[in-house]
């Protein structure tokens, strides 16, 4: 079985049958004079077994999870230490080579997709938990530190690390800094740029800088907020100071069953108007709850269009108000069962069948793409519409999970890609849920991303002038470039003179790929 | 540049924003008198006059109601003063989306005003009486429910920026949840308007809380203090606010709860009970009936923001007392705002708390002072990144045409 992730067809570096490997958001030529020397210079200078040169093992690193995108890196280095990635950084500037950040390799939208010829550089050694200060409320943590490890850490003292991207028992902090993630819980704890203080950070001419502190405001520019979510593309953090929040006294987790998505629509509605802002409210629809169910038995209500998982946390006193309220609203908008957690057992229960959505859709479907788009939550009703409408207008199956409670659609394109023609239909029907998000007043990408999966939407989204003034940012952290190239931003900008520094006419200009500003 | 003052200039101003007079004394900006005052009354006539100031090289300070006007640096040079005032209006409010549009120089409290109606509220405070959205955007200025909620910095999730060369660019968006492309309203959030002029932003929305409960304690001895912010902070109460008001004399600590009138009722005695139990039994807490007068407002004086580990609070508030330096501010972050008489030793008590603030993990900055004293004392203090900050401004204002010299290294 098969699992294809992303949008092939109308995004990426290239529309087309070119291998990845040829394009020029992933370049082309893995064993120039400037790739060798930093190959030479690497291995000098760092101890061997940091060093992959090794072609079969340089493909173990060929994507991340968003698994139709490939390209084998010239060179991995497995960095160990802050000095041996400035050094790496350091020596890729000076070769005008280009480097590619990894962390667990988890990313749904091409992020971490190396450079044919450039240097991944791997962050998953640097797993050390430096210091953990709930006095604070603070965690100076390295990048390659597993998400759900923060909050272990943080635990006995009562705290935990609040962004939960749903694959959090494996995805790294620095992974989570570079995209932004948010998690089911963000509607009312935020995202990692809300919860990361500072940062230990090596910028794309190899030179080590402190973004932020363990205090709030550091004076100055907000590098920081920055850097966060700008996908590995202004250089690379090796240390992460993040913020602790204190575990809530009560949670409490429900199950409600409606007829139609509708239905649960407008209960969700309710429940953020009358004033009360759930830790998550998640939805599935009927086809995302057969799926759920053949994979995980999660016992949701029979004959259910969609479900309404709720979550309430915070002071008992607090829960218990917000839980009528909750209970009230859903009973009014037609939910015909409405289960409430009993322990944690129940709980993990419940949230098991959202949380194995993605991957139990393979029990129904051979092959399928995960969507991230977003839409204002007033708009759900009208766009889960039109999905179902494109869905039956084209033949293509769409199972619907999402974040209802800010917008954020998860929408799974079902296909089959063993027959001709369904692969092709299925990229038309994914992009085209795109380009509803953005005439809903939405966005492309909520969590997963743009990467390389989705830089060619970015034109629909934003301006030219947008999307160049965005860059005068990349000009002032990466005028070369060399910081993960390809991602994001469908046309590079080329930064003009440096001051002090000329060399002959940019590849990009020189190839036609990039217009001088 | 050559810049052919008086007529010529006004004309080109005047073609491309109507309301366009020369500055009077009132103007100045820490004595910096600059030539005329253009009030846009849209992005588009903002566009249009940065477009003549490019090219006339006239440098252009941004100015919403002037109720932070004297903070930072003295500018090097105004040509231009840009009143946003004319921009003040709420554009869309979608409630049911719990998000707000509202341009840059709409004051905090009408936009309050406008969302109260529909039971909701932006989630900051109107630190100085009448400023505007853009003003605490500029210096990310934050009050006492940054605790729970945030700042300018966390809430704002879409701006529209004119660029010095007069091209507007706008980033994020109307969802909350987006991670399409830069946040450049991060970069531009305490920027002190040297990067581009925000004409408007999109901000989410919290709803107004049913009910609230405060709590006070009049406290003598700092380490007293100190154990009470702790106990609050580190509980399940789930403030909304832990703020402080310290001197040499001693000082107060008040904690705000907000949520459903049975839940704050219950964690408000909570709270009272884990104050209770962290000072001496003869400290009284007490329940208020509304915020105490000193809430969320500045000190007097020589105006600093002291900012540190929660760890260090109490250090910071010690030392400060012993310099003479009043302090205000949220205790429960880590922000504080100290006030140093004007005719005390200023360079002395930046300096040594500045050294306090540094060993925490924080900084001080000198946010006002009258112009004499800020030529005497380092206003930003050291700055890590800096090599960075001056590239992102060579970027975005190669010419150095707005705020010149107001930021951090000069900038």
């Amino acid at each position: 079985m098969t699992s294809t992730h992303g949008t092939t067809k109308t995004a990426g570096p290239e529309v087309g049958p070119t291998p990845p490997e040829q394009t020029a958001a992933t370049g082309q030529n893995g064993d120039g004079p400037q790739i060798q020397a930093v190959r030479r210079r690497v291995r000098d200078l760092l101890p061997a077994e940091v060093v992959v040169t090794d072609h079969a093992r340089l493909r173990t690193y060929e994507c991340d999870g968003l698994a139709n995108y490939r390209v084998t890196p010239a060179l991995v280095v497995l960095a160990d230490s802050v000095d041996q990635v400035a050094t790496v950084i350091r020596i890729c500037a000076e070769e005008r080579v280009p480097f590619v950040a990894r962390g667990s390799g988890t990313g749904l939208s091409g992020g971490a997709l190396p450079r044919a010829d450039g240097v991944l550089i791997v962050m998953s050694r640097m797993r050390a938990i430096r210091e953990v200060a709930p006095e604070d409320q603070r965690a100076v943590v390295e990048p390659g530190v597993v998400n759900l490890d923060v909050t272990k850490a943080a635990a006995p003292h009562g705290y935990y690390y609040a962004p939960d991207p749903s694959s959090q028992q494996i995805c790294s902090i620095g992974g989570n800094l570079a995209e932004n993630s948010g998690g089911a819980h963000c509607l009312k704890y935020g995202f990692t740029a809300n919860h990361v203080t500072g940062a230990e950070f090596v910028a794309p001419d190899g030179s080590v800088v402190q973004l932020g502190g363990r205090a709030p405001d550091a004076p100055g520019y907000d590098l920081l907020g920055t850097v966060i979510g700008s996908e590995g593309t202004l250089g690379i953090a090796t240390a992460v100071t993040v913020r602790l929040t204190r575990k809530p006294e009560d949670v409490v987790t429900v199950l409600a069953g409606f007829e139609s998505t509708d239905d649960a629509g407008a209960a969700t509605s309710a429940i953020i108007g009358a004033g009360v802002v759930p830790a998550a409210i998640e939805m599935m629809d009927a086809l995302a709850i057969e799926a759920a169910e053949a994979a995980v038995h999660c016992s949701y209500p029979d004959g259910a269009g969609a479900v309404l998982v709720v979550e309430l946390d915070g002071p008992t006193d607090e829960v218990r108000q917000e839980f009528d309220e909750v209970e009230r609203h859903c009973r009014e908008h037609g939910a015909f069962a409405f289960r409430v957690a009993k322990d944690d057992v129940e709980r993990a229960l419940i949230w098991r069948g959202r949380k194995s959505a993605f991957a139990a859709v393979g029990r129904i479907s051979p092959d399928y793409i995960v969507q991230d788009g977003v839409i204002p939550r007033t708009a759900l009703p009208k766009v889960l519409r039109a999905i179902a409408e494109l869905s039956s207008s084209s033949g293509v199956r769409v199972a619907n999970v999402f974040h209802a409670g800010d917008g954020n659609l998860h929408p799974l394109v079902l296909f089959d890609d063993s027959r001709a023609g369904q692969g092709e239909a299925a990229e038309e029907v994914s992009g085209k849920i795109l380009d509803l998000c953005i005439e809903a007043g939405g966005s492309i990408t909520g969590e997963h991303g743009v990467g390389v999966d989705k830089s060619a939407y970015m034109p629909r989204m934003f301006t030219d002038d947008d999307l160049d003034t965005m860059q005068m940012v990349r000009c002032a952290f990466d005028p070369d470039n060399i910081a993960n190239p390809g991602k994001i931003f469908p046309t590079p900008r080329l930064c003009g003179e440096v001051p002090g520094r000329h060399r002959g006419e940019h590849p990009l200009a020189k190839s036609g790929v990039a217009e001088i500003f | 540049m050559a810049v052919d003052a008086g007529t010529t200039a006004v004309t080109s101003l005047a073609a491309a924003c109507d309301d366009v007079r020369e500055a009077t004394d009132a103007d100045a900006v820490d004595a910096v008198q600059p030539g005329f005052v253009v009030r846009p009354g849209s992005t588009e006539e903002t566009t249009g006059v940065l477009r003549v100031a490019a090219e006339r090289g006239l440098a252009v300070v941004a100015r919403g109601a002037g109720t932070k006007l004297t903070w930072g640096t003295p500018p090097e040079r105004v040509g231009l003063m840009l009143d946003l005032t004319r921009m003040a209006a709420v554009l869309d409010h979608a409630a049911g989306d719990l998000v707000a549009v509202a341009q840059a120089g709409c004051p905090i409290a009408h936009l309050q005003q406008t969302l109260a109606a529909s039971g909701q509220r932006l989630a900051i405070d109107e630190t100085l009486p009448g400023s505007t959205l853009g003003g605490g955007i500029a210096t990310n200025s934050s009050g006492p429910r940054r605790m729970l909620n945030g700042t300018f910095r966390d809430l704002m999730i879409g701006t529209t920026v004119v660029r010095a060369d007069g091209v507007i660019a706008k980033s994020g968006g109307r969802v909350v949840k987006n991670v399409a492309g830069y946040d450049l309203g991060k970069l531009m959030t305490g920027s002190f308007g040297t990067l581009g002029v925000v004409t408007d932003a999109v901000f989410r929305l919290h709803p107004l809380p049913a009910a609230s409960g405060v709590l006070s304690a009049d406290i003598r001895d700092s380490g007293i203090l100190a154990a009470m912010v702790r106990a609050i902070v580190h509980s399940d109460v789930v403030p909304t606010a832990v703020e402080v008001d310290w001197s040499a004399a001693g000082g107060r600590i008040a904690v705000l709860l907000e949520g459903t009138e049975a839940g704050v009722a219950g964690r408000t005695a909570a709270a009272r009970e884990l104050l209770a139990r962290a000072g001496p039994a003869e400290v009284d807490v007490d329940v208020l009936e509304q915020l105490p007068r000193w809430w969320g407002r500045y000190p007097d004086g020589v105006l600093l923001k002291l900012s540190c580990a929660l760890s260090g609070v109490e250090r910071v508030l010690r030392e400060a007392a012993a310099l003479g330096v009043a302090v205000r501010g949220s205790a429960g972050v880590g922000v504080l705002y100290g006030g140093i008489p004007v005719d005390a030793d200023v360079t002395g008590a930046v300096t040594a708390l500045r050294a306090t603030c540094t060993a925490s993990g924080g900084s001080l900055v000198v946010l006002d002072a009258p112009a004499a004293v800020k030529s005497t004392v380092d206003v930003w203090g050291p700055v890590s990144a800096l090599e960075l900050m001056r590239a992102v401004k060579r970027q975005f204002d190669p010419h150095r045409l707005l705020a010149p010299g107001r930021f951090v290294g000069g900038i």
